[in-house]
């Protein structure tokens, strides 16, 4: 049994968009997840306690969760509590949005934590408000410290979004598939797929690597 | 225009401030010292309310630090803190650690605040540094620039909590010649510091500080000559005999 790879430029097009749902829903649910994580994350360290306790749950509620569930489970629901219907593609989105929430919460609060006390009294001491001191004094330094492990999370993200499959959002995986099934050539569209997350995920940790040594404190 | 009136603080159980009480004109220079874990720092953080305390009043400008209604960040841009890790922004240069401040908190012009920046890196000795980031400097060098960026904000008194116990030695001179320049200019200042050279040559009035309690506040001469408390005479016996 011979190999052809023609299958792929046959249908180059198709696995194209595939690749591009794939890095749109990676790039949504980043910002997304980024700015509800930070918000997350603040009213975490709240001093109010019902603030930061409805936060935690939050948080310790999705990370006890497969993401797999979250999706499924989203998918049927949010039809059930909206009243209509909604796409597999919002739908998703939205999962992931409040799924990788819960672990930037996490990540940017250890973030916020690693920024010495002294920080913090500092610019308070010169008059900023405890909100414009966060703004320019904390975060700016807690994003530099924690942009390792946010760049590799997008990484983990970035993989994960081929879960959608079970909802059959047209990501680069799913496409694949259907292209494989079609064309009945699966070999040569999965390796594909492989060789295709490989490179980006590869080259992607490098350039954590080298923003690292730049931004680094 | 600092005054302090039976101030006290407990951490849970144990009492950091005893019962505290100093009062600092316009235009003076009090130098606190006493032991380490003394309450010395605690003291000048009540001041601009870093420290909340649970008894007694501090009025700094005729306005209550523990109070209510007191507008804190607007009180504390009045008053300039250096620190003993000096604790400058490391992710901005030394001209912005000293810009930022006044443009977000006095609201000056852009031009304004970097001028203002150039003037006391200037006076400092150090303008070739302006574009340079923090980590990039000396100890001296860095605690000079937190004392630009708390100058910029023109403020009305300046506490120094420790300003020259992070430095090499050969650094501490060049700091302390600046605090020496500032309070000459008749800059009020509070100053938690070990250098009795430095409280020799500038203070009006010594605070000595035990078990979170002062337990003499007297003129330099004074505490110079006859400390009345055998607890100060110890200590300055202790520091003073090299």
């Amino acid at each position: 049994m011979g190999f052809d790879f023609n299958v792929l430029v046959q249908h180059k097009e198709l696995l194209l968009q595939g690749l591009m749902v794939s890095l749109q829903l990676t790039l949504i649910a980043i910002v997304g997840g980024m700015v509800l994580g930070t918000c997350l994350a603040l009213m975490r360290m709240s001093s109010l306690s019902v603030v930061s306790v409805l936060a935690g749950s939050y948080v310790n509620f999705l990370r006890s969760l497969p993401l797999i569930l979250v999706i499924f489970w989203f998918y049927i629901l949010t039809p059930k509590i909206v009243g209509h219907a909604i796409d597999a593609y919002s739908s998703v989105l939205i999962a992931f949005i409040l799924f990788e929430a819960a672990y930037y919460c996490e990540i940017i609060r250890a973030g916020i934590s690693s920024v010495k006390r002294g920080q913090v009294q500092a610019g308070l001491a010169m008059g900023f408000t405890h909100l414009s001191m966060m703004r320019h004094v904390v975060l700016p330094q807690a994003f530099r410290n924690m942009l390792p492990v946010l760049l590799t999370q997008a990484i983990i993200m970035f993989q994960d979004t081929s879960i959608v499959y079970i909802v059959g959002v047209r990501d680069f995986l799913t496409t694949a598939d259907v292209v494989a099934n079609s064309t009945n050539r699966p070999i040569e569209l999965y390796t594909v797929v492989a060789v295709t997350f490989l490179v980006i995920c590869f080259t992607a940790s490098r350039l954590v690597g080298r923003l690292q040594r730049r931004y680094a404190l | 225009m600092i005054e302090m009136t039976h101030v006290s603080k407990w951490y849970g159980n144990f009492r950091v401030l005893d019962d505290c009480s100093l009062t600092i004109q316009k235009g003076e220079v009090v130098v606190i010292c006493g032991p380490s874990g003394s309450g010395k720092s605690t003291l000048i953080k009540c001041m601009n309310g870093l420290e909340m305390f649970q008894e007694g009043k501090v009025l700094v400008d005729g306005i209550s630090v523990g109070a209510k209604g007191t507008n804190l960040p607007q009180l504390r841009s009045r008053i300039g803190m250096v620190f003993q890790n000096f604790e400058l922004f490391p992710h901005m240069t030394v001209q912005k650690n000293i810009a930022l401040p006044q443009i977000k908190i006095l609201n000056r012009s852009r031009a304004e605040a970097e001028a203002r920046a150039e003037q006391l890196l200037d006076r400092m000795g150090l303008n070739v540094q302006a574009q340079k980031f923090p980590a990039q400097l000396s100890g001296g060098q860095q605690q000079r620039v937190a004392i630009a960026r708390a100058l910029a904000m023109d403020p009305m008194a300046m506490l120094f909590d420790e300003p020259t116990s992070a430095l090499d030695p050969e650094m501490i001179n060049e700091v302390l010649d600046v605090m020496v320049s500032l309070a000459q200019e008749g800059m009020t200042m509070a100053v938690v510091t070990h250098e009795m050279g430095f409280a020799r040559r500038v203070a009006n009035r010594i605070v000595f500080m035990d078990k979170g309690a002062i337990v003499e506040d007297a003129a330099k001469d004074e505490f110079f000559g006859t400390p009345r408390s055998d607890r100060a005479q110890l200590f300055l016996s202790k520091i003073l005999q090299h």
